[in-house]
């Protein structure tokens, strides 16, 4: 059949002769739906009414994010001093807050880019929300270094306006990098989600016209652009989105590393190291993935989506936190053979201060957390285990924000001067605003599970075996 | 139907019957013609002839113009416009620039590639025939139409009917310009 007589073609002839056993595909949408079962599914979440659990939490997520609002109303009314940074460690929770949520933001273009260009098909169903996830977690990030800046009515100085003052921004400072590495990543989220987003919009524009809703149907459909699925167009976006995937994944493998040239190009034991490039991409990752699970599992339950996001997608990301865990695991102790092996007495004492010093308590908590918990995945049972998965999630997201903290803060509470050494903690402002970020994400994230499909309907239904022109149920001979 | 219609319409249930029909209209020399599918259907673009996308130039040109512009403005504010010495380094080095400039290629990317998207599709283009038909809905849903525009040289009524109709097409209709 000409399936056949195509893919023998395009197939290399060794193949024919060791004859490979055939390595069964998994199962991306289950139990057999149908193309309109996905349509249905997906757009009965935006359709049905406002489910009363969502209400309950997005008033509770309000008033979370509250804590944000009356912190930083405080810090502006106030000046920055309001937080507990003083000298010698004048970088603490916001710069710990900001590499947090940035990196929370990296597993959505890790699976809308990298995953892309992978061709690994299990993103389909994960990849709307996550790059949800990206742009919220950026929103989060960017409020801390900005009102770090003390007078925030000046924070547009970090870019080249013409102020004043005259005077340029200093393009030599891993922090004007991080100006344009964080502001373009923001950006390229937000248009790499909304390009995804286009053919969907104009299902839900068709659907509410159809159902008589003229004002939603308006709403989806200015968004939409006039989207009319035409092959032609469809030629067009996915070469536009194989580009994006394509500079996506240098870009968040840029971002992080910009963000750890912050520290890496300082002077100060503990920081000035050349492995946090890839120490913080693979740190970024690994707890973005686990804020995906944390997630996409209470979404998959409250739902129904099992069909969607399957056990196999589940077993994927546990293996990439496994994965990534694993290499941050890696990296911490590669920190301390270093620090022994450079034979820098300062930088030896960075590293024993880091597991048995003043700070020791916080160290633990990040090993226990990024190193121990993620081999738990490496079991079958476990990762099954939805529930225990959920769990062990929220143990990355804690240990992940524990590594930010063990690293800003210990090194710079003992630096070089035994005289100015300091103990910082956090005031009530800090933990205020840090505390309503989530209420803030939160409110983000109900409003998009809400009103935007929050999986990609076109992309799951190219990835059904019914999408295959050759008759795809009989696929085990490829 | 008095006015000339825009085209004529036929659905398909299952993508391999709209890829074969694609081919048997691509093979009898329609040009204005295209398939509305509620995903990209794999391998359509050579069963309808369409050629690669032209979308990577737009990409490349955007690319080219965020490094360049990346690298003339850090060169201009720090060496022409307002000469400050930092580190007692050179007014302008490219491998300072560079990571700024690096960030500058990629968002000018991005926006040239969705632009250049934009443009050759022809959107945004709020108001088109297909958009009025009533079986846009189970074209963005779960079936695939062909639509064969009456601007095409080939175009008449009757034949082109008849071919859809024998590349199994079903419920065939006229779509009002």
């Amino acid at each position: 059949m000409a399936a056949h007589a195509h893919s023998s073609a395009a197939q290399p002839a060794i193949l024919n002769e060791v004859n490979p056993t055939p390595f069964p595909r998994a199962t991306l949408v289950e139990n057999n739906r149908s193309f309109g079962w996905v349509t249905d599914k997906i757009c009965g979440i935006i359709e049905g009414k406002t489910p009363t659990w969502w209400w309950v939490c997005f008033i509770l997520a309000c008033c979370v994010a509250s804590f944000t609002v009356a912190g930083i109303t405080y810090l502006v009314a106030t000046g920055v001093g309001v937080w507990g940074h003083a000298n010698p460690v004048n970088w603490a929770w916001d710069i710990v807050n900001f590499v947090f949520w940035i990196g929370i933001g990296h597993a959505g273009t890790l699976i809308s880019a990298i995953l892309c260009l992978l061709r690994q098909k299990w993103r389909t169903s994960i990849n709307r929300a996550a790059e949800a996830m990206t742009i919220f977690a950026v929103v989060c990030a960017g409020i801390f270094p900005v009102f770090h800046v003390g007078r925030v009515w000046f924070a547009w100085y970090l870019f080249p306006i013409p102020n004043s003052n005259q005077i340029w921004q200093n393009y030599r400072s891993p922090l004007e990098w991080d100006v344009f590495a964080v502001s373009t990543y923001g950006t390229v989220s937000v248009l790499f989600w909304y390009v995804g987003l286009i053919p969907d919009l104009a299902v839900l524009r068709d659907r509410f016209f159809k159902a008589g809703n003229k004002v939603r149907s308006f709403l989806y459909g200015t968004f939409a652009m006039g989207w009319r699925g035409s092959n032609r167009h469809w030629s067009n976006y996915e070469m536009a989105y194989l580009i994006l995937a394509g500079i996506s994944t240098p870009l968040v493998l840029s971002v992080h590393t910009i963000v750890s040239f912050d520290f890496a190009v300082s002077l100060l034991p503990g920081w000035h190291t050349t492995i946090f490039p890839p120490y913080f991409v693979a740190g970024a990752i690994f707890s973005g993935f686990g804020m995906v699970l944390t997630l996409m599992l209470p979404l998959r339950a409250i739902y129904g989506l099992q069909d969607l996001i399957t056990q196999y997608h589940i077993d994927c990301m546990c293996k990439i936190v496994l994965a990534t865990g694993t290499i941050v695991g890696y990296a911490y102790g590669m920190e301390f053979f270093i620090a022994w092996y450079g034979a820098n007495p300062n930088e030896g004492f960075a590293f024993i201060n880091r597991a048995f010093g003043h700070y020791a308590w916080a160290y633990w908590v990040m090993i226990s957390c990024n190193v121990i918990t993620p081999q738990f995945f490496w079991f079958k049972k476990v990762r099954e285990n939805t529930a225990l998965v959920w769990i062990l999630s929220i143990f990355v997201n804690v240990g992940m924000w524990f590594e930010r903290f063990v690293i800003i803060v210990t090194s710079l509470a003992r630096d070089f001067l035994p005289s100015s050494w300091g103990y910082y903690s956090p005031s009530i402002v800090e933990i205020f605003t840090f505390f309503g970020t989530f209420g803030v994400f939160s409110v983000l994230f109900l409003l998009f599970i809400r009103f935007l499909p929050v999986m990609p309907m076109a992309e799951i239904k190219a990835v059904m075996p019914q999408a295959d022109v050759h008759g795809g149920h009989d696929k085990a001979h490829h | 139907m008095s006015a000339k219609p825009y085209g004529l319409i036929a659905t398909f249930d299952n993508t391999p019957d709209v890829y074969h029909a694609a081919e048997k209209v691509r093979d009898a020399g329609y040009k204005n013609w295209d398939c509305i599918t509620p995903f990209p259907i794999h391998g359509l673009d050579r069963a309808m002839g369409v050629k690669r996308s032209k979308v990577p130039p737009f990409s490349l040109a955007g690319g080219l113009l965020g490094f360049t512009t990346g690298m003339l403005l850090i060169f201009w504010t720090s060496a022409v416009d307002y000469r400050l010495i930092v580190g007692g380094k050179p007014y302008f080095s490219p491998l300072y620039a560079f990571p700024v400039s690096y960030e500058l290629t990629i968002l000018f990317t991005a926006f040239a590639t969705i632009g250049g998207m934009f443009f050759l599709n022809g959107l945004p283009m709020h108001y088109h025939p297909v958009l009025k038909s009533d079986k846009i809905l189970s074209g963005m849903d779960d079936k695939f139409h062909i639509v064969i525009e009456s601007s095409d040289p080939k175009f008449n009524l009757a034949n082109t009917k008849a071919l859809l109709e024998q590349a199994g097409g079903k419920d065939i209709e006229e779509l009002e310009a």
